[in-house]
């Protein structure tokens, strides 16, 4: 099945350590992690990898879509090769979350949901990661948690991301 | 470390490296000797329960439900699957606390897992951890691992009969999911949009089986309690309000962070331990727990204790303990913009009232803040507030709505001049400065 084909047997593995943590009988409880593997895997999920998801989940692609559009770390677009989720909610507001979007739009010279066009940096605002006493806080690729960011700090990111 | 200080520490006591949150140095701490003991000496359920019921531990998620009653609303004895969720989904903006729990203590939190499992006769358990700390995520993973190794977790254990399975699910951003059935929809797989109550989750939860949810703090204070005994968890706070809290304090402090202290502390007190108001400036309002709780002005947060009863007696609540400090620097209107965008952007879209209020909301404050608003406008808020709450399955619409009524209260003046002069009272350059961005040394 051509599915199956966007589902390598090393995500497949990491897919079924994730059905194992549940009952038999519930593998669709793995979407969201079987979801976040796949765009990992890609950088982004396209429609393919959904319903791969999906039919190895054996769950219909909608429900799959569904999952997909309701949490906001899911990429249903290409993405840059490091997405920057910079936290603006109102305690990194406070410490100057939005300042550090701005200084990042300018540094970048992209706006919000954008992308360089070399390709290597998307920009978007986050809500609350639930690391208030860090602020301001942004996230890399949905993965490392870069706290009290400052001009420097920022550049200083910049400068190690290739 | 962003555990930054405590009076008699109880859940942060001896945090002090690296390495804290391994096995062996939280075993060194004295960890895994209540669930020893209660394997060891077969403690019946209801001794545990009693015992949680007198410490008045109260849900640190921000209900304040009493731990010990939830738990002994399971049918413990009813055969099949039964379900223990550790709700680790900590997004509500203002607080950071289970993280620091994750991040140091995080056999604490197993520990507390398996003993409530034990108590409410669970098979499976899960700890639903929030999508964006991925790195603590993994961190948990890996104690679950160091914990299974030793027989603490999984299949008879430390040889006895129990057998309780336990897991982490990691979340993908949705402020919702941490409403508990929202929670529960979002691991089986499905949009985290919440269920109607009742039935509660320990009739038809997870899978439709008996189910018990509960916040990562609550958790992480029941080895302790089993410890120390109820009574002295209970005289670690206040009568009504049991044991120590941890407070994530954030906004215009000198040292924002966790601090763990007696329910009932003075709120003078934790605000001079966070190193007081950012720059030496004035304090202007507080949040006193977490983005959904009423806004409380200087003055009047500046008498209240740390505690449930206080806090709700000057009209807030003390929610998930995270104190939001607003000083003299901070537009009350930009402020109230920020947070009626986080509930428009996270309102699961289930309900009418919520998912086209929080739109309204949103669209009128952003007209005022920025110069456009009409002189009705705030009246016009009052009524979409009083049209939205109460009338939505789950409390999200009452969160968006809180924030919006009680600013309008404490700072209705600053709303209205902007909306007479169409701008702002404190000047645009110096709520720039006061952020401390652009001044920030490297």
């Amino acid at each position: 099945m051509q599915n199956s084909l966007m589902l390598t047997p090393e995500l497949i593995a990491r897919i079924d350590r994730e059905i194992a943590k549940y009952p038999v009988e519930q593998k669709q409880s793995a979407v969201m992690a079987a979801l976040a593997i796949a765009q990992e895997a890609a950088g982004w999920l396209s429609p393919e990898a959904i319903e791969a998801v999906a039919s190895y989940l054996e769950m219909s692609p909608v429900a799959a879509l569904e999952v997909a559009t309701f949490y906001n770390m899911y990429d249903l677009k290409p993405v840059g090769r490091h997405k920057l989720t910079v936290c603006t909610n109102l305690p990194c507001m406070l410490s100057g979350g939005m300042h550090a979007l701005e200084y990042l739009q300018e540094k970048l010279g992209i706006g919000l949901d954008e992308t360089t066009p070399d390709g290597k940096f998307t920009l978007k605002q986050g809500e609350c990661m639930g690391a208030c006493g860090d602020a301001p806080v942004l996230l890399v690729n949905n993965r490392h948690m870069c706290c009290s960011m400052t001009p420097a700090e920022i550049d200083r990111l910049l400068a190690e991301l290739d | 470390m962003a555990i930054l200080g405590s009076i008699n520490p109880i859940l942060t006591a001896g945090l002090d490296g690296d390495r804290s949150w391994r096995l062996a140095d939280y075993v060194a701490r004295g960890g895994y000797s209540a669930l020893r003991r209660i394997i060891a000496e077969r403690t019946t359920p209801e001794q545990i329960i009693a015992e949680v019921k007198k410490s008045v531990l109260r849900g640190r998620g921000g209900a304040g439900f009493p731990t010990g009653l939830k738990w002994s609303f399971m049918p413990r004895t009813l055969p099949g699957d039964k379900y223990l969720i550790c709700n680790s989904d900590e997004g509500e903006p203002g607080t950071f606390k289970d993280r620091d729990l994750l991040r140091y203590n995080p056999h604490a939190v197993i520990e507390g897992m398996v003993i409530a499992g034990y108590a409410i006769g669970a098979t499976r358990g899960f700890n639903y951890i929030h999508g964006e700390i991925w790195e603590l995520y993994q961190r948990f993973e890996d104690a679950l691992a160091e914990a299974r190794a030793e027989g603490l977790v999984g299949k008879h254990i430390l040889g006895g009969d129990f057998t309780f399975e336990l897991f982490a699910h990691h979340g993908y951003g949705a402020y919702i999911c941490g409403e508990e059935t929202a929670l529960l929809e979002s691991i089986e797989g499905k949009k985290g949009q919440p269920r109607f109550k009742p039935p509660f989750p320990a009739s038809f939860g997870l899978y439709g089986k008996p189910t018990t949810i509960n916040n990562t703090e609550t958790l992480a204070s029941v080895p302790f309690i089993l410890n120390m005994g109820g009574d002295a968890f209970l005289a670690a706070g206040k009568a009504n309000n049991g044991g120590p809290k941890l407070f994530s304090v954030s906004g215009h402090v000198e040292r924002p962070g966790n601090y763990e202290v007696p329910m009932g502390t003075p709120f003078a007190t934790l605000l001079e331990m966070a190193g007081g108001v950012r720059g030496g400036r004035k304090l202007k309002g507080v949040i006193p727990g977490g983005s959904s709780s009423p806004v409380l002005s200087a003055e009047l947060m500046m008498d209240c204790t740390m505690d449930y009863d206080s806090i709700a007696k000057a009209g807030s609540m003390l929610g998930s303990g995270a104190v939001i400090v607003m000083d003299e620097t901070t537009c009350m209107v930009k402020a109230l913009e920020r947070l009626s965008y986080f509930y428009y952007e996270e309102s699961c879209g289930q309900c009418t009232p919520c998912r086209e209020g929080t739109g309204w909301l949103y669209k009128i404050i952003q007209r005022i803040e920025n110069g456009l608003g009409r002189p009705e406008d705030l009246d016009l808020l009052s009524s979409i507030t009083g049209n939205i709450m109460g009338r939505t399955i789950c409390a999200l619409g009452d969160a968006a709505s809180m924030p919006v009524q009680s600013f309008l209260k404490h700072f209705r003046d600053e709303f209205a001049y902007h909306i007479e002069h169409g701008r702002c009272l404190v000047p645009r350059e110096v709520q720039r400065a006061g952020s401390g961005f652009f001044t920030a040394s490297a």
